[in-house]
């Protein structure tokens, strides 16, 4: 007996519903699992103090001004495990909290970071004196001594931390300023910042001197504005400045070059006593300075001076700390060329330095994010080496960037990286010259600067001034000079430079030069709005007299494609800068040179994209191997597969042993089943609904597995697919036939499947066998029950197979065809073959077949053959008028004994007496004998299961 | 018995590598007037598009939209141009549908015809039905796709004319690279259906309702897609199968953005060899009780 507690309740009870629940339970708590994990808030990994602390600073070293700092402690970091620090500097109008997410992403990397908002701005206190040495470069040093006395700050010497510098714009010119004054600073990475700050707004690009540039009033407004009046700045700029990237959090990692410039975000208490509304926070010096230029639109000396004096130009040979040195192509405001003099000076003292491009600036922002990353690791992995000491040498190789379209998934702008071993500065390693050409032209300089041609619009956000969609000029303005389709692709990377000659009645004319970039469908693109100004002087009135002029055009980084052509404009106005208020006309003409382009022959940096197609690769392998693998299993499996044959049933169409069939949910359909079907024999296999006949020609057909037991084919072992099967044709569970094609076609396609030659389907036969006439071609989903059962049992007989299983073959047929039917199947079983009926009619089987297995309960009751089976039983049954004196008299009778019977009849085993001599019997008793019948074997066996118990045995 | 070794004991003329050859069931589905409809849609929607294009009024609301205005923009611009339109407004959903349909519907009609009973016992070996029946599935997915684009440029280069291939971000490029740069959408595409094709197959190796496996793999494709919406999933997104489906538009730029296109690839092949494995290790083990 099995123990109650035995596997099979157990798995009987995961069977089916209850385990799919459980599966689908445990799949959604992984997947819901899975999804908390990556949506998880990020692990802080270090802790942040703020704190205000008080600095004296000034020309003596002795004004305080309070500093509101944040202190960034990596986790673990303690005075005996000391880390290396960082001094994150933030841009002009921000605070320590626009760096926040930069500093929170280097903390993460080990760092303790400082970061501060600086003098002016913010809740710090002082005024802006645009990182003069006196007063912001001081700063930053006493935040220097500060870092040292932290316990967990690692040192140099007492007093000299490890410490790196990282900055923007503002707090780039910062870094390179502090590094130069104060050789405690280990490596610096300044990024997006100026070398000369009188260049960068009193620009002049024939080579001329500050004095002479084209004052830059677009940008000067702007920061002027943001470092102005406590909580100043308009509105609408405030409104532009919130979509600058600086401040946005979702740009987490290592420092992103962001210009951090937004006017409006460095309000705030003001300084106590700072009264003039016309400065605001700005040291009076700066405000004066500023105010002069603004009014006369030219850099006085005195104001150069000033800017010079917050400048790195004059310092950079004190530059002893390595430093990495980001630019952005998007920026108008601080160029690539400020990046390049500043490279050239601090490698002019043998500092390390690096250069890197990328695609943002104060006008593309971060950039593609993909770019912002490669600024990321650049920016990291200087640091590592050069504060942290880890990892290898970053090497002085030369990285930049190119927009290459959109990204399809994010919507925004994907950038290409190129390296080259050498810095090439800004003429390029080679160069490309093109010929522009044009007549002279007059333009018109208009009065106030107004109209004025739009080259770049400050924050008007990178993808404006990316694709150069603002560029715009003014008819009459301008002068236009241009080349001839290219007839190649130029990869321009650097400075262009072109000639022109300008007269001009009053002998001087401010000119803006742009070089823009032109489809073949006529539409120009100005690559990042970038122009040109120039203040030429001394010239003739007559442009034939005039002298050309080389105009170094702002550094760009573009693919100029085969077919387009290059334009050169050179206009009058431009809203950007302060054009000479008088109206005048000049004459423009290109020079005696051509347009040359620098280029320069980048590598496509390998990208994570590399390593994914090292994955695809790998996964496209391992499914082939896999596959492969699988094949192979599966051939060495099929070639071990039993194939000899039974010698007991080598010439038997089909032996069934022992079968048994249990299906998932417990429920055994055939419990054991034991039979052969002979050559020439129609087996009938009898028993009522359910009795497991379906289950036993589906583990036949191979369409179901079964849970024990053999069937052997012509002494071939039967499982699903074997071979043998082809010498079996069936109909089980109904006809089968795809609804859209006639019953021809039908048997076309199924013999087809077969794969077996034409001519050995036999169609004539099997057509006739069906008997359809020409409902053959009609579609079968028109067909009527009996139509498909015939065309069924015709598929079932295409090819003549040995043994034919036939599941209720006459379901459906009227009685003339099932008349038929029965003379079709014992032809059939001739010349060596055999059929198999399953069938819940007796009349059928008895009719039918030669011999019979009976089933009920998954069990075979009775079997052999037919006539044996139906022959005479000893048993009789009487209808009698009086049952129970019958059974007394019948009782007294030697050998005949009464078998239990219901509803009033006498079922009697005879046991050898004659049936006349029983009957004799009972009328000598005087019991009136209606009606004697006398029963049969086969119907003893059936009615047995089907008149008494055919309850319970389940739908099978 | 005079056999070859691989047929022991079958009938004269059986060989299970022979079964079910891939022309047979090529006949049986091309015989269907689902697999005609279907593949007829391709042909017509380009020429309904083309149709609808000369409605075209003149006074555009040019709202942005970003790629899909720019090409909707271009779309008339020449045959090469109203092909990728074509694609464009058929990849996110029709695509998906005639795929699902050719692969969700060729097992499960099958058993709920009754018919893959007597496949199964003629016999054709399950593993061989099933790679047949896929490869079949799949050679009507590329017609379709086929079909639908060199409907649109055969259509759009007659009314259109050869032009070079434009969008709002690469330069213009030579009809000869337009061609090619299309032919490379269309394997991307390809290769993106084949994780709906892998859903699809399997549900219906699951199920014997035709409807339920392809409604269910549509279903389960627009719930990945609705999901990929949500940005707060984060990284999570990366490994839905619809994440990278419209990589493809990085093939229109100059020089190509092939990164998302190589993660797109393997994503959609790391699901399609999943869903497959699933359903032939399901199918070569089930009991067919259809």
């Amino acid at each position: 007996m099995r123990s109650p507690l035995s596997a099979a309740p157990v798995r009987r009870a995961l069977a089916t519903r209850p385990r799919r629940i459980v599966a689908g339970s445990v799949a959604v708590v992984l997947l819901a699992a899975a999804v908390l994990w990556a949506a998880r808030p990020g692990e802080a990994g270090f802790r942040a103090e703020p704190a205000m602390i008080t600095v004296r600073s000034g020309p003596a070293g002795d004004e305080p001004v309070d500093l509101d700092t944040t202190f960034y402690l990596p986790d673990g970091a303690s005075a005996d495990r000391r880390v290396p620090a960082v001094l994150l500097a933030h841009g002009f109008g921000g605070t320590k909290e626009s760096v926040r997410s930069d500093a929170e992403e280097i903390a993460g990397q080990g760092y303790a970071v400082l970061a501060w908002t600086a003098r002016g701005f913010g809740r710090s206190g002082g005024q802006i004196h645009l990182d003069s040495p006196d007063h912001e470069v001081r700063d930053a040093q006493r935040l220097l001594d500060w870092l040292a006395a932290r316990p967990e700050v690692r040192t140099d010497a007492a007093g000299d931390p490890r410490v790196g510098v990282v900055g923007g714009s503002y707090g780039g010119g910062l870094a390179l300023l502090l590094a130069a004054q104060d050789q405690r600073v280990d490596a610096i990475v300044p990024m997006i910042t100026w070398n000369d700050l009188s260049r960068a707004f009193l620009p002049e690009s024939t080579g001329g001197p500050a004095t002479s540039g084209v004052f830059k009033k677009g940008w000067a407004g702007l920061f002027f504005g943001g470092g102005g009046n406590a909580g100043s700045g308009p509105a609408g700029l405030s409104g532009t400045s919130a979509a600058q990237p600086e401040g946005n959090p979702a740009s987490a990692g290592p420092p992103s070059p962001a210009p951090g410039a937004g006017p409006g975000t460095g309000s705030g208490r003001a300084p106590a006593g700072a009264a003039d509304p016309s400065c605001g926070r700005f040291a009076a010096d700066v405000c004066a300075a500023y105010l002069r230029i603004a009014t006369t639109g030219r850099g006085d000396q005195a104001a150069v001076d000033l800017l010079r004096r917050s400048s790195p130009a004059g310092v950079l040979d004190r530059i002893k700390a390595p430093t990495l040195l980001v630019q952005g192509e998007a920026d108008t405001l601080f160029p690539l060329a400020e990046a390049d003099a500043n490279a050239r000076g601090i490698a002019a003292a043998g500092t390390p330095v690096r250069v890197a491009w990328f695609t943002g600036g104060h006008d593309g922002g971060d950039g593609p994010r993909n770019d912002s990353d490669r600024v990321k690791y650049l920016t990291v992995q200087w640091l590592d080496h050069y504060v942290k000491g880890e990892g290898a040498a970053p090497g002085d190789d030369f990285t930049y960037s190119r927009i290459a379209g959109f990204d399809a998934l994010d919507r925004g702008l994907v950038a290409t990286g190129f390296r080259t071993t050498d810095y090439p500065g800004l003429a390029g390693d080679a160069r490309r010259e093109v010929a522009v050409t044009g007549p002279a032209q007059p333009v018109a300089n208009p009065p106030n600067g107004n109209p004025a041609a739009i080259s770049s619009v400050p924050f008007a956000g990178a993808l404006g001034s990316l694709l150069g969609g603002v560029a715009g000029d003014v008819p009459g303005q301008h002068a236009r000079f241009e080349s001839a389709p290219l007839d190649e692709a130029v990869d321009v990377a650097g400075s262009p430079t072109v000639t022109l000659r300008a007269a001009s009645a009053s002998g001087e004319a401010v000119l803006f030069v742009k070089l823009y970039d032109v489809d073949p469908q006529g539409a120009a693109t100005l690559p990042n709005g970038l122009v040109a100004p120039v203040r030429l002087t001394g010239l003739p009135a007559d442009v034939g007299a005039a002298k050309p002029v080389t105009v170094t055009l702002p550094a760009i980084v573009r693919r100029v494609e085969a077919g387009h052509r290059l334009r050169v404009v050179v206009a009058t106005s431009d809203q950007a800068y302060t054009t000479p208020v008088e109206p005048a006309v000049y004459t423009v003409a290109a020079g005696d040179g051509p347009l040359v382009l620098p280029t320069v022959a980048g590598e496509p940096i390998p990208t994570t994209a590399v390593v994914w197609r090292w994955v695809l690769a790998g996964l496209l392998a391992a499914i082939a191997v896999g596959l492969a693998a699988v094949v192979l299993v599966a051939r060495r499996r099929h070639r071990r597969q039993d194939s000899s044959v039974h010698p007991e049933y080598a010439g038997t169409p089909l032996a069934v042993r022992q079968l048994r069939k249990e299906y998932a949910d417990g429920f055994v359909a055939v419990s054991n089943v034991d039979f052969e079907v002979h050559p020439g024999q129609v087996v009938g296999l009898l028993g009522p609904n359910g009795a497991g006949k379906t289950t036993t020609l589906r583990v036949l057909m191979g369409l179901t597995q079964p849970t024990a037991g053999e069937i052997y084919v012509f002494g071939r072992r039967l499982v699903p697919g074997s071979p043998v099967l082809s010498r079996i044709g069936a109909l089980v569970e109904g006809p089968g036939f795809l609804p859209h094609l006639s019953g021809l076609d039908n048997l076309k396609a199924y013999w087809r499947a077969t794969g077996r030659p034409w001519a050995d389907a036999h169609f004539d036969e099997a057509l006739e066998i069906a008997g359809l006439g020409d409902s053959v071609h009609r579609k079968t989903r028109k067909y009527s029950h009996g139509m498909r059962q015939r065309l069924a049992i015709a598929q079932a007989m295409l090819g003549l197979p040995e043994l034919l299983v036939l599941d209720e073959p006459t379901d459906g047929l009227d009685p003339p065809q099932i008349a038929e039917m029965r003379r079709v199947l014992q032809r059939y079983a001739t010349d060596g073959r055999a059929v198999l009926v399953s069938s819940h009619l007796l009349a059928e089987v008895e009719q039918t077949c030669t011999h019979a297995v009976v089933v009920n309960k998954g069990r075979i009751v009775a079997s052999g053959p037919v006539e044996e089976i139906v022959g005479e039983s000893p048993s009789v049954l009487f209808d009698v008028t009086d049952p129970d004196a019958a059974r007394d008299v019948l009782g007294r009778l030697a050998g005949v004994t009464v078998l239990p019977d219901a509803e009033g009849q006498l079922v009697v085993d005879t046991n050898g007496t004659a049936r006349s001599e029983v009957v004799a019997e009972l009328v000598r008793a005087g019991i009136g004998v209606d009606r004697v019948v006398p029963r049969r074997r086969l119907e003893d066996a059936f009615l047995a299961l089907v008149g008494e118990n055919s309850r319970g045995s389940g739908d099978r | 018995m005079a056999q070859s070794s691989s047929t022991v004991g079958a009938a004269a003329g059986y060989r299970p590598s022979a079964t079910l050859p891939f022309a047979a069931e090529f006949r049986r589905q091309a015989s269907r007037r689902r697999t005609q409809l279907a593949l007829g849609f391709m042909v017509l929607l380009p020429l309904i598009v083309l149709v609808a294009f000369q409605f075209d009024s003149g006074n555009d609301d040019d709202g942005g939209g970003g790629e899909f205005s720019s090409l909707a923009d271009l779309a008339t611009s020449g045959g090469l141009n109203f092909t990728l339109f074509s694609l464009l407004v058929s990849a996110s959903f029709l695509l998906v549908v005639v795929v699902a349909l050719f692969c969700g519907d060729t097992v499960a009609s099958e058993a709920s015809w009754g018919s893959l009973r007597y496949l199964l016992a003629v016999p054709v070996p399950r593993a061989r039905l099933l790679a047949v029946k896929l490869l079949v599935a799949l050679a009507y997915s590329g017609l379709a796709l086929l079909l639908l684009a060199g409907t649109a440029l055969l259509a759009g280069t007659l009314r259109y004319g050869w032009e070079p291939l434009r969008s709002q971000v690469s330069a213009q490029l030579d009809p000869g690279e337009g061609l090619l740069r299309l032919a490379a959408v269309l394997g991307y595409l390809a290769v993106v259906l084949l994780a709906v094709a892998g859903l699809a197959f399997l549900l219906s190796v699951v199920t014997d309702a035709a409807l339920g496996a392809v409604g269910g793999a549509v279903l389960l494709w627009i719930l990945s897609s609705i999901l990929d919406q949500i940005t707060a999933l984060g990284g999570i997104r990366a490994f839905l199968p619809t994440h990278y489906a419209n990589a493809w538009l990085g093939l229109l730029s100059t020089p190509v953005q092939t990164d998302d296109l190589v993660r797109g690839c393997i994503s959609a092949i790391a699901y399609a060899t999943l869903f497959w494995s699933l359903a032939f290790w399901r199918f070569t083990r089930k009991d067919v009780t259809s």
